[in-house]
């Protein structure tokens, strides 16, 4: 076969299309590299889609730990406490133990007229059941992130507010909240790179990869495994990886730029990037 | 263990669970805790002195010293670690192995690889054939110490490289203009004040460490994760005494706790450490502590 037809073979294979098998036995860089391509696939969907939902709930998780009122702040909190306190590897394997156990056949629910069935076979597939995981870890993780910036913003900017007569929904949206996002900002691109690291855990744990359908750290270690050489495939997990970080940096260099654009050029904050390591 | 454990099908609710939870394989399971505790044990220590050297390297004078110090700390960051203890726990074996094998078989005329195959002679497998299981067992962990140590020793590396230089330049100029040698200076003075500095960054890293134990399980150590999977499982009455269904989850949950209590236990621990570094230091903590102890 050649590069091109594999490719096509194999290019979207972790999405389920093209050649069902995968290759057994004479193992090109090209098939590899393919493969492993197509799986990044997986590690950019849980990534992209986590953050982005996860960023509303970090806002929320933030601003509850904010309130003077115990019944809001204990519980975020404690969200935020067994999230960042426990390893991701254990939250994957508890929700997909806990996902198995809800009834196959669905949870029936009496609205009073009408009797629906929820379905919850879908949580115990990766894409559903991984990505609440991760989603909710990195609410956890940027809820502190922003909390810290939420308690930074400056005194005379809420001041300013006042004698704008900015209260409420107004004072938050067009002061604090721009501030706060500002201000975490540097911090949050690193919890966006951990991030999309951390997606390689997820078919690592309890979630089976379902027809071979896997994200790059699996076909690399199918690859690994099948070759007893691990010289090949994880450097080009880690090339891809550096790629993606680097389009990461990238975009959220370009929202830092938008967010600091009211700031003479020489305070703008650059961002400077500081990879972390598993959570 | 108990007496009244000869028959487990006899016994009511409580006593059920005080045998199940004491038969040979939940000893095992307790025994996995102090799995993880002695991997934290060892591997802290080795990663710190792996990161001291790497940021001691980083500084060097001397340029392929510096660059091998600096290339440390830089290739572990960027790649998710998981990468890096799939690969080196297959790498450091091979590496291993292959040395034994140019040492022991200098006449082996076969190639090493063989295609997909990696054959080094009898004499130099790791461990040999012949080793008893715990050897096997103790390698497989020694492995994995070794790995934790490189991978979270290029952190430290990173952390501490920041607060070597982060040690104010008139502490070392002083040290200097008494007389003292580049060797003096860095042990007498740069060293102990790093510490302060560093602190945060090696705290941080404890507790990222901390909850990258449940890593031992991929591999292949036989730690928590492998129990609770183990025990948890459904059980076929016909093969065990105590038969029970999928408790995978309870397992699980019990193994959060107890992440969610060292986590805890550390932070409160590290909080205690810092307050104590910072005694009689130049920094705003430090004449906090001077304040209170004169108030």
């Amino acid at each position: 076969m050649s590069c091109l037809e594999t490719i096509q073979a194999y290019g979207v294979r972790a999405l389920g299309y093209g050649e069902r098998l995968l290759p057994r036995s004479d193992f090109t860089l090209c098939e590899q590299v393919t493969l492993i391509g197509s799986g990044m696939i997986w590690n950019i969907y849980f990534g992209a889609l986590a953050l982005v939902c996860g960023f509303f709930l970090a806002t929320v998780v933030a601003l509850a730990k904010n309130v003077p009122s115990p019944w809001l702040r204990k519980p975020a909190e404690a969200f935020v406490f067994v999230f960042r306190g426990s390893p991701l590897f254990i939250q994957f394997f508890l929700a997909y133990e806990a996902f198995v156990l809800l009834p196959k056949a669905g949870i029936p629910v009496n609205l009073g007229f009408v009797l629906i069935t929820v379905e919850t076979a879908w949580l115990t597939k990766a894409w559903a059941g991984a990505l609440i995981v991760l989603f909710l870890n990195t609410a956890a993780y940027s809820g502190e992130i922003f909390y810290g910036a939420l308690r930074a913003v400056p005194r005379g900017d809420l001041e300013a507010a006042d004698a704008y007569g900015l209260t409420g929904w107004a004072r938050f949206r067009r002061v604090v909240w721009p501030t706060m996002l500002r201000l975490a900002w540097p911090a949050y691109t690193n919890e966006a790179i951990f991030l999309f690291h951390a997606t390689t855990l997820v078919y690592f744990s309890g979630f089976p990869a379902w027809k071979q359908q896997g994200d790059a750290l699996y076909y690399a270690n199918y690859f690994a495994d099948k070759t007893f050489n691990p010289f090949v495939p994880y450097p080009i997990v880690a090339t891809y990886f550096v790629l993606l970080t680097l389009v990461v940096i990238g975009f959220f260099g370009l929202v830092n730029r938008r967010l600091n654009r009211h700031l003479p050029q020489s305070n703008r904050p650059r961002l400077r990037i500081r990879p972390q390591v598993i959570r | 263990m108990f007496e009244f454990c000869s028959d487990p099908e006899a016994l009511e609710r409580l006593r059920w669970f005080a045998c199940y939870l004491s038969n040979g394989k939940h000893m095992a399971f307790y025994a996995s805790f102090g799995t993880v505790m002695v991997l934290l044990a060892i591997t802290a220590p080795v990663a710190m002195a792996f990161g001291f050297a790497g940021a001691s390297a980083a500084r060097s004078r001397i340029l392929p010293i510096r660059w091998l110090g600096k290339g440390y700390t830089a290739i572990v960051r960027g790649v998710p670690d998981i990468v890096f203890f799939l690969f080196f726990v297959i790498a450091l074996d091979q590496a291993f192995e292959w040395m034994r094998h140019q040492i022991k078989c200098p006449d082996w005329a076969d190639p090493i690889r063989q295609g997909n195959d990696f054959i080094v002679c009898g004499a130099a497998k790791l461990p040999l054939n012949t080793a008893p299981q715990w050897i096997h067992e103790t390698y497989g962990f020694f492995l994995a110490v070794l790995t934790f140590a490189i991978v979270f020793g290029a952190f430290a590396a990173n952390v501490l490289f920041g607060a070597m230089r982060a040690v104010p330049m008139a502490q070392l100029e002083t040290a200097a203009a008494y007389g003292m040698s580049e060797r003096q200076t860095f042990w007498r003075v740069l060293v102990p004040q790093m510490w302060l500095y560093a602190l945060p960054g090696l705290s941080n890293l404890w507790l990222i460490l901390v909850k990258a134990t449940p890593l031992l399980f991929l591999l292949g150590v036989e730690d928590i994760v492998y129990w609770a999977r183990e025990l948890g499982g459904f059980v076929n009455p016909r093969f065990t005494d105590y038969p029970h269904g999928d408790w995978r989850l309870f397992y699980f949950l019990g193994l959060l706790v107890f992440y969610l209590f060292l986590t805890w236990g550390s932070e409160r621990v590290l909080a205690r450490l810092t307050k104590r570094l910072s005694h009689g230091q130049a920094t705003m903590g430090g004449e906090a502590a001077r304040r209170e102890a004169q108030a």
